[in-house]
């Protein structure tokens, strides 16, 4: 009986989840009456905007992995290493993000380096972008962050760290053959979930007015019926695509050495 | 010992108010293995790790082969080490893992493959250089982590606890062939253990260390036949104490429980009247009077345990117990407890604890 209610419990949650989703899927394929169609793919893959906004969206998500994998890797590793009891205190600077609106966040960045400060980065595309990658970058830090932690607490930083230096090795030799390589699945992880952050992303991108795919998946849903659904079926592909990789990368996770009892 | 290879001279090490080194002073000569020997917490691997460069002396100088090395860096320094945890990087093979420090130091390829094959041949596993650790059992990757801390040629070899996470059967062929490794190099090195058979049995020099000191430095044979103080006595093998009063300082007499006893040794620092602590190892104690023993002991028998081929037998001795092995002879009953026993032993084999 006990087993009977488990099933019910997981049906429900599994119908709650897919129904508008296939629903959604069933209506985007309905734009050419009386028979099911890819026209509104077709028609959204051959927008030119559509080209333009994922071009540059899949560019920023790109500047935006390496970033924050310069940024986070060696913030991380020196954590463990030298300043363990910052842990926590990191952590929490880390999950500010989630807390604090992304509206907040951009209209600071507008304050702060509008055309009449001392650093007037939203006076020039090149500039503008470098702000919204920062944005991304400050989004995706909460899961970057705790996906290479994670990585991290798999090895023995400290004592690979001194093999490592006893060896010879710096810091670089150190960070980039040996504890990068051990957390690259951890890092790749980190690095999907940025590119799907990055590619939804809106509010950021439309204040700061970049041609981004979110903002392109705004204005079509205000505009059309067909094609928003398709966008949507789209984009919840890539990110599920992005999922699958995570699952197939870490199958070629290097494998922790046995650990002394 | 003429020319010290490696020199460590007043070194203190305090972690804010707790010193937990303080002035060690040892000198260790080329090609020598020195143990660093003592209870967990004595600071043996503070003290290693300072050679090594991973902790700063708060004070004191290290010289390696005449160079001061006490700010260098760990990576300036050119020493060897092999951790308990081995501490193999898992996303290498054994053969990339061994020529790491030599593509660290920039040796042509060739070069490094040729030594990363010596290095196999050493540690004999010469068909595993593609494995990954991980594919090794602990004893194999003790063994690459050895080979990978030799293949640079350091200077110095510092082993940490390199046995003690491995089972006792490969412990002891593994320390059989470390030293054997270290001898056929002539690497001077230094070996962490709390294990005093580890230490004893492959060390020309052990250093006995409590609360952060070095409590004496000297050959195994010395450490366990002469030990100088009371914790070195009570740390290495097994020992028994009796107390007594010195009684006449000038032919060194001592009464214990009633008896007395003419120590070989004279103790010159003690007079007449002050208390004096006599250590026995059990294999110097008999049971019963034999001739040529000179000194003996009344007590009772305490306890008696039969362990197949000896007889662990406790001899209450006043306040004192003496543990002693007799060898089991099937026509002689073993003794009783309550019965009274006579302890024989030479006064040559006593020892006068210092505190």
């Amino acid at each position: 009986m006990k087993k009977f209610w488990a099933w019910l419990a997981l049906f429900a949650g599994l119908l709650y989840f897919a129904l508008p989703l296939i629903g959604m899927t069933e209506f985007s394929l309905k734009m050419r009456r009386g028979e099911y169609s890819f026209d509104a793919y077709a028609k959204v893959l051959a927008d030119p905007r559509f080209q333009e906004t994922f071009t540059y969206s899949v560019g920023m998500a790109i500047v935006t992995i390496l970033f924050g994998v310069f940024l986070i890797v060696p913030t991380a590793y020196w954590v463990r290493l030298k300043l363990p009891r910052l842990r926590p205190f990191i952590e929490f600077v880390t999950l500010l993000p989630l807390i604090i609106p992304a509206i907040v966040i951009v209209f600071g960045y507008i304050r702060l380096y509008n055309t009449s400060s001392w650093l007037p980065l939203t006076g020039s595309a090149t500039g503008t972008n470098l702000l919204l990658m920062f944005g991304y970058a400050t989004l995706a830090m909460p899961y970057m962050y705790r996906a290479v932690d994670t990585g991290l607490r798999t090895i023995d930083v400290t004592t690979l760290t001194e093999a490592a230096q006893s060896l010879g090795a710096g810091w670089f030799t150190i960070l980039s053959r040996i504890i990068l390589p051990n957390v690259l699945v951890a890092v790749l992880s980190g690095a999907f979930l940025t590119f799907a952050i990055v590619l939804g992303e809106f509010t950021m991108a439309a204040l700061l007015n970049r041609p981004a795919f979110g903002p392109f998946m705004q204005l079509l849903g205000a505009n059309r019926a067909y094609e928003p659904a398709a966008l949507a079926v789209i984009a919840f592909g890539i990110t599920w695509g992005c999922m699958a990789l995570i699952q197939i990368v870490s199958r070629f996770a290097p494998k922790a050495q046995s650990q002394p009892h | 010992m003429s020319d010290p290879f490696l020199s460590l001279k007043n070194i203190r090490k305090s972690f804010g108010p707790t010193t937990v080194v303080r002035d060690f002073n040892l000198d260790v000569g080329q090609g020598e293995f020195v143990s660093f020997l003592g209870p967990s917490g004595c600071g043996k691997t503070t003290v290693l790790r300072m050679i090594a460069g991973f902790e700063e002396p708060s004070a004191g100088q290290i010289l390696v082969g005449g160079q001061d090395v006490t700010r260098l860096r760990p990576n300036q320094r050119n020493i060897g080490m092999v951790f308990q945890a081995y501490a193999l990087f898992p996303n290498l093979t054994v053969a990339q893992n061994i020529a790491f420090g030599l593509r660290v130091a920039g040796v042509p390829k060739a070069e490094q493959d040729k030594r990363v094959a010596e290095m196999l041949n050493l540690i004999k596993l010469p068909q595993l250089g593609d494995r990954y650790p991980y594919q090794l059992s602990g004893g194999q990757q003790q063994r690459v982590a050895l080979a990978r801390a030799l293949a640079p040629s350091p200077k110095l070899l510092l082993l940490d606890e390199p046995l003690s996470a491995l089972d006792a059967k490969v412990r002891v062929s593994l320390r059989e062939e470390i030293r054997a490794i270290q001898q056929r190099l002539g690497i001077t090195t230094i070996f962490v253990t709390h294990d005093q058979e580890e230490a004893l049995s492959i060390s020309d020099r052990i250093a006995v260390m409590h609360q952060g000191v070095a409590e004496q430095v000297a050959s195994p044979f010395e450490i366990y036949n002469r030990p100088s103080t009371r914790f070195v006595a009570n740390f290495v093998g097994t020992l028994n104490v009796l107390e007594g009063v010195l009684s006449n300082e000038q032919h060194g007499i001592v009464q214990v429980a009633g008896s007395e006893i003419a120590l070989s040794d004279k103790v010159a620092t003690r007079k007449a009247g002050d208390r004096v602590s006599l250590a026995l190892r059990p294999e110097t104690v008999s049971l019963g009077e034999f001739p040529g023993q000179g000194s003996k002991l009344n007590g009772k028998i305490a306890e008696v345990s039969f362990l197949g081929s000896v007889i662990r037998v406790k001899v209450a001795v006043g306040d004192d117990i003496v543990s002693l092995d007799t060898f089991n002879k099937p026509h002689m009953p073993p003794p009783r407890v309550g019965e009274p026993a006579v302890i024989t032993f030479n006064a040559g084999d006593v020892l006068v604890l210092q505190d």
